[in-house]
């Protein structure tokens, strides 16, 4: 008895430690309590409720002994497609059983810890091209594209930096479009650059919560209610972090 | 010429966009393809006086077919080639138009540009959400026939 309970335990560390990684690289609110459901139903465990929510995860599982309930907190949110690709990854082996609960929870730990596949210079070197190239897209002249090259580039790097600094999203945010806004006026200023909307869109495109907006409509929809407002406010929060950090250049303009 | 300059910078703006969301290398590709197939069709459309909303449910429906064989394929989750292709879809500029109405203290341009930005987000979700949908009835179906 006393072995069987100290076992679901396990498996259920095993769900909610899949559950937290993916949830905080930014999976869907559905796949990740899919997820853990189908992790606790390949090790046996019929009957499982996961309760997902953006800032922590409750997970309850019904077997022969009382029903046992964990729960999770979730603190930080970052978007790591390559995480939520491996966790899928281990669901799918567990689901094969190929993997004991023991290799599974070593196997997720050492997801947990790993880092970003891409350094930081290969990271700003892509912010910065994906600037200029939004540019290009949203109708800029050719002439812009160093322009918004460098201040997409310089705007990423200031939010790396001002988050390890101060690990508060908004700051980082608001600092890093202030900087843009900067850059872009001091390029029309000096005549670098001709058009400078074009260029601040183009170079804060990296920053913005495309990605959280998305997802926040869509979980409204599949009725993850609490889950689709949290993150709406958080993308709420993203945008006007930039948004003012933009209005502060309009306004010495 | 336009839309070779359009494809080319889709193609690249989606497959360096993912990157900082630490995307896995072999896929890459993949969403600079479906990030172009989406923005192309977008930008086609709207060169034609198709309005935008239409525009961007046309276009994130196309990227979320084009995502869901990719992750079918490749046994991966869908949401790695949809960002991808969603992100030149989001109405980046518009919502940057609004913010400057309001700084600039002129309120009813910035609210009408707010909302249309917010019925831009909406359908794109409506485009995803409707491929995913149809995607749901062909499985069932298809799981009823082998019954």
């Amino acid at each position: 008895m006393e072995m069987e309970q100290d076992f679901t335990y396990d498996i259920m560390g095993v769900c909610l430690l899949a559950g937290k990684i993916m949830l905080e690289s930014g999976a869907e609110t559905y796949r990740v309590e899919d997820t853990m459901m189908r992790i606790a139903a390949s090790f046996g465990i019929a009957e499982s409720h996961p309760y997902v929510t953006p800032t922590g995860i409750l997970f309850s599982v019904e077997a022969e002994e009382p029903t046992k309930t964990k729960l999770i907190r979730i603190m930080e949110r970052t978007t790591d497609l390559e995480k939520v690709a491996q966790v899928n990854g281990i669901s799918r082996r567990i689901s094969a059983g190929e993997m004991s609960v023991g290799e599974a929870y070593t196997a997720l730990k050492a997801i947990g810890a790993s880092k970003s596949t891409y350094s930081y210079a290969v990271q700003v070197l892509a912010a910065a091209v994906a600037s200029g190239c939004f540019l290009i897209m949203f109708k800029g002249s050719w002439g812009d594209f160093i322009p918004a090259f460098l201040a997409g580039g310089i705007g990423f790097m200031a939010l790396l930096y001002f988050h390890n600094l101060v690990p508060i999203k908004f700051f980082s945010e608001f600092s890093a479009s202030l900087l843009i806004g900067l850059l872009a006026l001091l390029f029309v200023k000096t005549g670098i650059g001709s058009d400078m909307d074009i260029i601040i869109i183009g170079s804060v495109m990296p920053l913005v919560p495309g990605l959280l907006i998305t997802n926040a409509v869509r979980d409204l929809m599949a009725g993850h209610l609490i889950s689709g407002l949290a993150k709406g406010a958080d993308a709420f929060l993203t945008a006007f972090a930039i948004g003012s950090g933009i209005a502060v250049i309009f306004s010495i303009m | 010429m336009f839309i070779a300059e359009q494809l080319v910078t889709s193609f690249i703006a989606s497959a360096a966009f993912i990157i900082l969301f630490n995307a896995p290398r072999p896929s890459l590709l993949k969403c600079g393809f479906v990030g172009m197939m989406g923005w192309s069709i977008y930008i086609i459309l709207t060169e034609n006086g198709v309005d935008l909303v239409p525009a961007t449910v046309i276009a994130s429906f196309i990227v979320a077919v084009a995502s869901q064989f990719f992750a079918k394929r490749y046994r991966t989750p869908v949401i790695i080639y949809s960002v991808g292709g969603i992100i030149p879809l989001v109405p980046g500029g518009m919502a940057y138009d609004a913010m400057r109405n309001f700084v600039q203290n002129d309120y009813n341009v910035a609210v009408s540009l707010a909302a249309k930005a917010f019925m831009i987000s909406g359908s794109i979700a409506m485009g995803i959400v409707f491929s995913e949908v149809i995607n749901q009835i062909i499985r069932q179906s298809r799981l009823r026939r082998m019954q």
